[in-house]
């Protein structure tokens, strides 16, 4: 009698203490701070609303806190999150380590085919889809109709980086702070590395050869390089060197830069009137091509992945699949207006004339998506896959360090030569360490 | 002054005999090392444990993106993070930015002290208004900073030299290491201007009235008898920043990420891109042991310096 | 001007040395009054050149925050491991103090800088080992377990202040008292709290405002339940678009009570500090 009463007791217990947890199940949701996921926060009152069975946590975080939070979880397998904001370049490496769960089965009318190839392909590992995308993006020139007007000069569809300069020459009146061109200086391997990567590879680099050695003592890093510096240097707004995305958009947006190459995602912010002095003035071209059209964009996605260590698998799926299905799209076009739909993850948005309508950026940001291709970004064939980012768990810490370098080379603190030295001795000593050699 | 009132309360008793004594301590001292206990247990605990694991982890290869292989390395984390380019770097930062700083919260601390301290109309809010920096999220004085006065194009500073015909200073290409200073100095100050100020007020004001009336000027009573006053309390400014100004790394963190090259690279920044962004935990664990045993070196001449000061009854 | 007697010269002196006062007050809180004033202006106001002084206030971004965050959820976490963690520390500060301040041993010293010497650990050389100990403990993102952690790195620097203070007391105090029959807890409790009471005050006050300003375990260690105010902070630290004026909104929001709490409590502080550090 004694001896059953205590498993009793304790199971009755569990089961007390485990009816509230039956009724909602909690799904925490680790997101970055961009406008589009505050959106889907604010948004997501809909979701609870027909989910009434699922509660939501929010954890939003800045972009870099918040990857070195969800890896320490995801590492550790601690748990913490049932839905994690991860980009292209972890969702491939996790998938491949088995931390993620695969997304297979999706609804019917969730329509996975309806997902811009590059984009599904970037998210899956051999054939599994490991993250539905939340918005993805390739890079642009964005520039100022009226200012080139006042010059007497045209854009072209794509332009060369060597006419960006002529341009930028043109255009830059400091004392009137008018800025030539305004780039990412910002040290990180998803601030500056991202554009001069993209530099990079239109000047016919790689990051690595075919037997993983780098490549910066090579002429084309070198010419690229100089070149930027000399670009941003002479013709950028001061603090090139810390301005990341965020502070060229506010330089942008006031009206202080007469170009500006970065993500296409800026598109429906330089438009959006509460925010932008320069809404009506903006022009959209493809990103600078050099001696190669190859890689001079970038392909980048935020992406809602399922940890393995979830708890709460099936509620985060349903999640998953409501904040990136066809039916959210309309959601946000209906509460925010058209053109504020999660851009550059559905063919069908790019079907929809309304959109294409109300969104002036919305054709060269498809043809900016067309032509990335993460498997084929390099003049010269390159062992690994990504076109600002080379898809190795590596690259993060080697492209911080080069990040830094020039960034130092940009502000001066070094030459341009001291810093590819500084960078390739340290990626070798990287791979090294990380055994590729 | 309270504690003499406690003391003639106290009744007057006669002598314990030595027998007494010597039990009275035996028996102490036991509880002396019992009460010490739970405090030096939780803080063993607290060393040992991540210590031991830290330890183990700085011998074997650990990478949180290669989980499994996890062999046995000896001392190649040691290695490599010793040569890492950013090490001596990060060493000599982190003296620069302990040093500067601590010299400047002295130095404008005292000064700062002796102006509050003649009566003056509204001189608690001048306190209050000065000491407040202190209770600032350092995380928060670094966004500030960075983003409203130091920025180049819509900082205040930008604006006070643009008044003045001067191109705007950007701060964080071009003096990295001085912003960051600049800004932990600002947090750090208001705590050496309260330490002193307190002082400042049970310095006896009839030696100063007796050296002036000697004919002494301010600056020699300054030398003579304010400085000397102020010692042991610079000594308690000195050892509490020195603790928390050698792990600084919010603020880099906030501001220039290490950046640009490795000019605002600390120590602290340094194994934090080991943890954090290579995501090696084993390098990090060699590079936490290396940052021990430097701020124990650190410690020990801090000790030798000052320490006297601290321990000793002054 | 020589004219001028004593008492005027003197008294201009006064209006000199309250005047540059002021000056270097005004200068060093100027920072925390611009971000309060930026929070009150458009995202817009905030970016302008040159920056406005004067402009039509809004308490936009107040209601963005409102809406975005919960804010009395962050603040209260932040309060209860504040003040859980201090009251942690206090009790194993106090009676380590007691015994290393009147029960010296030749190791009492050596103790006393090894405690300091773990404050020299850079956190992030134990993130790992900490929360994979976390992890199987059950203490990620619970407020017992930031409390645990920062009760644990505030105790050296709380144990060597008490220290101090205690050092200050005389031990005939403490004999007359054993000699009435005291334990050592009741010496504690009746002899030594009350005449240290300045300089335990402050230590609360300062262990209060370290676990509130603390931004690396409380980010790391915690998800939604636990997470205090710096974690807030972070959340609205550069999203894409004009921030600036969100981001100095929630900064005054985050900073408010400790600061306010601060001023209060002042006097208290500086009383305290006296007491340890001043002869």
């Amino acid at each position: 009698m004694n001896k059953q009463l205590i498993p009793t007791l304790i199971a009755s217990a569990v089961a007390l203490a485990s009816l509230p947890a039956a009724a909602a199940t909690t799904v925490t949701i680790g997101t970055v701070n961009n406008g589009d996921m505050i959106r889907m926060q604010e948004l997501a009152g809909e979701f609870e609303r027909s989910h009434p069975d699922i509660k939501l946590d929010w954890v939003v975080l800045e972009e870099n806190v918040l990857r070195q939070r969800l890896t320490t979880d995801i590492a550790t397998s601690g748990g913490q999150f049932d839905v994690m904001t991860i980009g292209l370049y972890e969702t491939g490496i996790w998938g491949k380590r088995g931390w993620l769960t695969p997304l297979e089965n999706l609804p019917a009318d969730y329509d996975v085919e309806d997902i811009f190839p590059s984009v599904r392909d970037g998210l899956s590992v051999d054939g599994k889809l490991y993250a539905l995308p939340f918005y993805a993006e390739s890079s642009m020139t964005y520039y100022r109709k009226d200012l080139f007007e006042q010059a007497g000069l045209t854009m072209p569809q794509q332009p060369t980086w060597e006419e960006m300069r002529d341009f930028a020459k043109a255009l830059h009146k400091p004392d009137q702070e008018q800025y030539g061109i305004c780039l990412r200086g910002k040290a990180g391997w998803g601030e500056n590395m991202a554009l001069v990567t993209t530099v990079a590879n239109a000047f016919g680099a790689r990051w690595f050869d075919e037997g993983w050695k780098p490549e910066f003592n090579g002429d084309a890093w070198n010419e690229a390089i100089a070149f930027y510096v000399d670009l941003l240097g002479n013709y950028g707004p001061p603090g090139a060197s810390s301005n990341g995305f965020n502070e060229n958009l506010a330089l942008f947006n006031s009206g202080k830069c007469a170009m500006w190459v970065d993500a296409t995602v800026a598109g429906s912010f330089v438009t959006d009137a509460s925010q932008s002095k320069v809404t009506e003035q903006v022009g959209f071209a493809l990103a600078p091509k050099q001696v190669t059209e190859k890689g001079a964009g970038w392909l980048w996605s935020w992406a809602l992945a399922i940890p393995a260590s979830s708890d709460a698998k099936e509620a985060a799926e349903s999640f998953v699949t409501w904040a990136t299905s066809k039916g959210y799209s309309q959601l946000v076009a209906e509460k925010s207006g058209i053109a504020a739909i999660p851009p550059g993850t559905r063919l069908s948005t790019y079907a929809n004339e309304a959109y294409m309508a109300a969104a002036p950026f919305a054709q060269t940001t498809l043809e900016s998506l067309e032509k990335a291709d993460p498997n084929d970004a390099t003049l010269k064939p390159a062992p690994y896959t990504g076109i600002q980012l080379a898809q190795i768990p590596e690259f993060q810490s080697i492209a911080t360090q080069v990040g830094k370098l020039v960034s130092g080379a940009l502000a001066g603190q070094m030459s341009v030569d001291q810093a590819l030295k500084s960078a390739q001795s340290i990626t070798e000593r990287e791979m090294k360490r990380a055994r590729y050699y | 002054m309270s504690i003499s009132t406690v003391q003639d309360g106290v009744p007057a008793v006669p002598a314990p005999g030595p027998e007494t004594v010597k039990a009275d301590k035996r028996l102490h001292s036991r509880v002396g090392l019992l009460t010490v206990s739970p405090s030096v247990l939780a803080l063993l605990v607290w060393m040992i444990v991540p210590l031991a694991m830290t330890i183990y982890f700085s011998l074997i290869r650990y990478n949180l993106l290669y989980p499994g292989e996890n062999e046995f390395v000896g001392l190649e984390n040691y290695y490599f993070f010793l040569t890492d380019e950013g090490f001596v770097h990060g060493a000599l930062n982190t003296l620069w930015l302990v040093g500067a700083t601590l010299l400047i919260s002295v130095v404008a601390g005292v000064l700062i002290a002796v102006l509050v301290d003649t009566p003056f109309w509204g001189r608690g809010i001048v306190r209050v208004l000065l000491i407040s920096p202190f209770f600032i999220m350092p995380t928060v004085s670094a966004l500030v900073w960075k983003n409203l006065l130091l920025h180049p194009v819509s900082g205040v500073f930008a604006a006070v030299w643009n008044f003045f015909g001067a191109t705007p200073v950007d701060w964080f290409a071009e003096y990295p290491l001085q912003a960051i200073i600049l800004i932990v100095s600002w947090q750090w100050v208001p705590f050496a201007v309260l330490l002193l100020m307190t002082a400042m007020q049970s310095l006896d004001q009839e030696q100063k009235e007796a050296a002036r009336l000697d004919g002494a000027g301010p600056i020699a009573i300054f030398w003579h008898i304010t400085l000397p006053h102020l010692t042991r309390p610079i000594a308690v400014v000195v050892m509490i920043e020195t603790i928390f100004l050698l792990s600084i790394f919010a603020e880099i963190f906030t501001t220039t990420g290490g950046g640009p090259g490795y000019e605002t690279t600390n120590l602290a920044y340094l194994i934090y891109s080991q943890a954090l962004l290579q995501f090696d935990v084993g390098m990090a664990s060699a590079g936490g042991l290396v940052a021990v045993v430097i701020a124990n070196i650190a410690a020990f001449i801090l000790i030798r310096m000052i320490g006297k000061n601290l321990t000793e009854k002054a | 001007m020589s004219m001028l007697t004593l008492k005027q010269s003197r008294r201009l002196q006064t209006v000199l040395i309250g005047g540059l006062a002021w000056l270097v007050a005004l200068a060093i809180f100027f920072p925390i009054f611009w971000m309060i004033l930026t929070s009150f202006k458009t995202e817009i106001d905030a970016f302008a050149t040159p920056p406005q002084l004067f402009f039509t206030p809004t308490l936009e971004n107040y209601v963005h925050i409102d809406a975005r965050s919960d804010y009395f959820h962050f603040a209260w976490n932040s309060v209860v491991i504040s003040f859980g963690s201090t009251l942690a520390g206090m009790l194993l500060a106090v009676p380590a103090a007691y015994s290393m301040a009147f029960f010296e041993t030749k190791r009492t010293k050596s103790t006393l800088l090894w405690m300091l010497s773990t404050k020299m650990l850079p956190p992030v050389g134990v993130l790992v080992p900490i929360y994979l100990l976390f992890k199987d403990a059950g203490l990620l993102d619970t407020k017992t377990g930031l409390v645990i952690i920062y009760t644990l790195i505030n105790l050296p620097i709380m144990v060597w202040m008490v220290y101090t203070y205690f050092k200050e007391i005389p031990k005939d105090i403490l004999e007359a008292a054993r000699l009435d029959g005291a334990t050592p807890a009741q010496e504690i409790v009746r002899v030594l709290l009350p005449i240290g009471k300045g300089g335990l005050a402050s230590t609360v006050l300062l262990s209060l405002i370290l676990c509130w300003n603390e931004a690396f375990w409380s980010l790391n260690l915690t998800a939604s339940s636990a997470a205090p105010l710096t974690a807030m902070v972070a959340s609205y630290s550069s999203p894409e678009g004009l921030f600036w004026a969100k981001l100095s909104a929630v900064s005054t929001l985050a900073c408010a009570p400790i600061l306010i709490f601060g001023w209060l409590s002042q006097k208290q502080l500086v009383r305290g500090l006296s007491f340890g550090a001043v002869k």
